[in-house]
């Protein structure tokens, strides 16, 4: 899954940054290496974009480009679409 | 040999453990960092009051020198210092990022500096350690200062054990309360007399190794240095150079040999190798140095609170407007009195001239282009320092970057960064302090953009303009329709419809560039610093006066002779187009035929047949000149071409716009015709102030000629559609 598809609440692992190349760069430059926990703390209340918290720092950035960063959802919470209200109507948790 | 190449084989040929030094005079310290590291604290500090404002070679980006003082010592040479803007790493793809590692090392015309002071966040280590890395690993003499080191008090990471994994001096510092200053000036002092060089080796893979020998043997002639240094630029090389890439100066064949590899890395990814070396080093040290990521959460978790109101989707955004509705109230009416004072002092100045010095040019010289001239440069002051006081306080609270949040989905649909909204608001009240406020965003390619469509938003000095005609042509009420209330509503909205079309039509075509994708920290919220903030808005008001302040009075001399001369008789005229005072009828008459018979007045009939198809004569053509020194001028000017003598009540020169009539006895000013000459008045560039200020910030004449001509063109054409198309539907 990517970062687009996350619920506010919600913790994650970085499995891969994609997208071009500056961006990647950046993102990566910023601490988003693979491995690294990342959690959605929010969403602009315009719908986009999203908030971050990576390595204690909040970042944004938009839902466009959250497509590229692969990430695999941290323990307890897998699978579980229950409370928080998806950020991109994901289709798969029925909201 | 241009001067860095020159300046780079000096430094290579001194001796080792001696300062490497730019220009031969005073050695060169630069500050390194992060965004919101407080970096320009740390160099405020260490200047005192005393940084002048330069620009960077070859960028428009601004570099501030200043002169560090050592307390204590006798050091007969000064040291200079220089705040490189901030970075999260020296890769680089636009020639803005480029800056820093020009700066750095001393390449594409930048002074090598003797040693580089990085500034870190206490707070964010492991991420403010990979640029300390990347300036280890390119050899650069360094100190480290552990900045905000009192926001993680509870719990701080050792500066020894730093010191231990770097092998450079690292001083706990917190520059906004001034801990570790001295100790800082102490290491700096040390750090020039024996340049501290780092001790970090990281293990690449062997793959990546053999590809950086390739290029390090494409490095062009002058980068050659010491072979740790070759391995840190390739290496910078590799991270950096594509087909993409908008760097300046790389040498082709290091080009070639980086566009080989690419093409050669059969799936590899080389980013990903040597980012995530660095990062798999930092990590595996941190628990070494004491770091972890959860000693912030204190902070964190007090922004996060702010944030949830300041953030949230309805008193997020009622806050939000009222903060940008104190700003624009504090630009439009708390700078009023101000403006007055100034424009009084100016008007009572050039009385007093008039009154003690006897008539003549060089009097008229005097009150009306110079005095004018300063008076037009100093009332822009009180909106300058005003907007860069609220910019301040926004920047370093941590507010600026959560109005690049909220607004990003909004700007972005313009093709514009979030950033940009300050600015644009701005330019409600004046384009001046707007165009200067532009500052706030990275990249040139946004701040061109910005800055090209500030002029069409409705300036305050607009107003005077279309209160006089909606006053004098049209009627207050329709029925039960109030038509001059709507007609400036239309007026508003019709420039923010023009802004925003501009906007995107501008960054389709002439000023084309990458939608680059939005990567915004959001810093912890932090209590603005008083002595910054003052210290900004004064840099910012002398950069103004001095640069764009000479253009500005320039300007008016010339303005005021094209409006003077030649003279219609021997006398001179014994009164301005600005200040105008108890004049008789006589006086006005005499000025009337002053202007008629200018240059201005000529070159008003001149461009009569131009005029014409907008429905204006050449008397408006002359307030359309007369009116480039500031657009309300526009009414003064129009109150002397109809010889009307006192300024103080609109009433006169209402009556008698309405009582002008073409040859043929029709009416001039139809409301068609005041329609059409808002319209143009609307999105003209008729302001010489907005001209000088965008080439001080652009640093050429190219773009404020192509702002002129693209708003000169887009008037006329708007005001002809309105003329013709009116005329055709039979107004």
């Amino acid at each position: 899954m990517t970062l687009a598809h996350a619920h506010v609440g919600e913790k994650f692992t970085i499995e891969r940054v994609g997208g071009e190349r500056s961006f990647r760069r950046r993102l990566m430059e910023l601490g988003l290496v693979p491995g690294t926990h990342v959690e959605l703390i929010g969403v602009a209340p315009l719908g986009d974009p999203l908030e971050f918290l990576v390595r204690g720092c909040s970042l944004s950035i938009r839902k466009g480009e959250a497509l590229w960063v692969a990430v695999t959802r941290d323990g307890k919470a897998a699978a579980n679409c229950a409370a928080p209200p998806c950020v991109s109507g994901c289709g798969t948790c029925g909201k | 040999m241009n001067g860095a190449n020159a300046a780079l084989d000096r430094a290579n040929q001194t001796a080792p453990g001696r300062p490497e030094q730019g220009s031969g005079e005073a050695p060169l310290v630069v500050l390194v960092g992060n965004p919101n590291v407080g970096k320009t604290t740390v160099f405020n500090r260490l200047t005192g009051q005393n940084a002048r404002v330069g620009n960077y070679a070859g960028v428009t980006v601004e570099r501030r020198p200043g002169r560090l003082r050592f307390e204590g010592e006798d050091r007969a040479a000064p040291v200079e210092v220089v705040d490189v803007p901030g970075c999260y790493s020296l890769s680089a793809r636009s020639a803005e990022e480029q800056i820093a590692i020009n700066a750095v090392l001393g390449l594409g015309g930048n002074p090598r500096p003797s040693l580089a002071v990085a500034v870190v966040d206490a707070g964010q280590l492991i991420r403010n350690l990979y640029l300390v890395l990347q300036l280890i690993e390119l050899e650069v003499p360094l100190v480290v200062a552990l900045n905000m080191i009192d926001e993680v008090a509870e719990d701080p990471p050792s500066p020894e054990a730093l010191e231990r994994l770097l092998g450079v001096p690292v001083v706990a510092t917190s520059a906004r309360q001034g801990i570790g200053l001295s100790e800082l000036k102490r290491c700096i002092a040390e750090g020039l007399r024996h340049p501290p060089h780092g001790q970090v080796k990281l293990r690449y893979p062997e793959a990546l190794e053999r590809d950086l020998e390739a290029l390090i043997a494409a490095l062009p002639a002058q980068w050659r240095s010491s072979p740790g240094r070759e391995h840190g630029l390739a290496l910078w090389a590799l991270t950096s150079i594509d087909e993409r890439d908008e760097l300046a100066g790389i040498d082709p064949s290091l080009r070639a040999a980086c566009r080989q590899l690419q093409a050669r890395a059969n799936g590899r990814d080389l980013d990903d190798e040597v980012i995530a070396t660095r990062y798999a080093f930092l990590d595996r040290q941190a628990a070494a140095i004491h770091i972890g990521i959860d000693e912030h959460v204190a902070k964190r978790a007090a922004s996060e609170r702010i944030d949830r109101v300041l953030l949230h989707p309805i008193y997020g955004f009622a806050i939000f407007l009222a903060v940008m509705l104190v700003v624009f109230q504090a630009l439009f009416s708390w700078a009023d009195p101000a403006i007055r004072l100034v424009e009084r002092s100016t008007g009572w100045l050039q009385g007093l001239i008039g009154d003690v010095l006897p008539a003549g040019v060089v009097t008229d010289l005097l009150r009306d282009g110079i005095v004018g001239g300063v008076g037009n440069v100093i009332v822009f002051l009180p909106q300058i320092l005003l907007l860069f006081f609220f910019i301040s306080l926004l920047e370093d609270s941590g507010y600026m970057a959560r109005i690049a949040f909220l607004m990003d989905r909004v700007m972005k649909s313009l093709g514009l960064h979030g950033r940009a909204f300050v600015p644009m608001l701005s330019g409600f009240a004046c384009a001046v302090p707007a165009i200067l406020a532009t500052r706030t965003m990275e990249r040139q390619r946004d701040r061109l953009l910005t800055m090209m469509v500030i002029p069409l938003m409705t300036c305050s000095a607009r107003l005077p303009v279309y209160t006089l005609i909606i006053a004098a042509l049209f009627p207050p009420v329709y029925g039960w329709v109030p038509v001059q209330g709507l007609l400036m509503v239309a007026m508003y909205v019709f420039s923010i419809a023009i802004t925003l079309a501009a906007a995107a039509v501008l960054g389709r075509t002439v000023i084309q560039g990458e939608n680059v994708p939005l990567i915004l920290e959001l810093p912890p919220y932090r209590v603005p610093d008083l002595r910054g903030t003052v210290r900004m808005m004064l840099e910012r008001s002398s950069v103004f006066l001095r640069e764009a302040g000479t253009v500005i009075l320039a300007c008016t001399i010339v303005l005021w002779a094209l409006l003077s001369f030649p003279r219609a008789g021997a006398t001179s005229s014994p009164h301005s187009l600005v200040q105008l005072d108890k004049a008789g009828s006589h006086i006005a008459a005499q000025r009337q035929a002053t202007v008629e018979n200018s240059w201005g007045g000529r070159l008003g009939h001149a461009i009569e047949p131009v005029l014409q198809p907008l429905g204006f004569d050449w008397k408006i053509g002359v307030g359309i000149i007369g009116a480039f020194a500031a657009r309300e001028v526009f009414v003064s000017t129009m109150g002397i071409i109809y010889g009307i003598g006192d300024e103080d009540s609109p009433q006169p020169l209402r009556q008698r716009l309405k009582e002008e009539r073409r040859p043929d006895g029709r009416p001039l000013y139809t409301p068609l015709v005041g329609l059409s000459l808002m319209i143009f008045f609307a999105l003209a560039c008729q302001c010489m102030s907005t001209l000088a200020v965008t080439r001080r910030e652009t640093r050429t004449w190219r773009w404020p000629a192509f702002m002129f001509a693209y708003m000169t063109a887009l008037a006329w054409c708007a005001s002809f559609l309105v003329y013709q198309g009116g005329r055709l539907l039979g107004l």
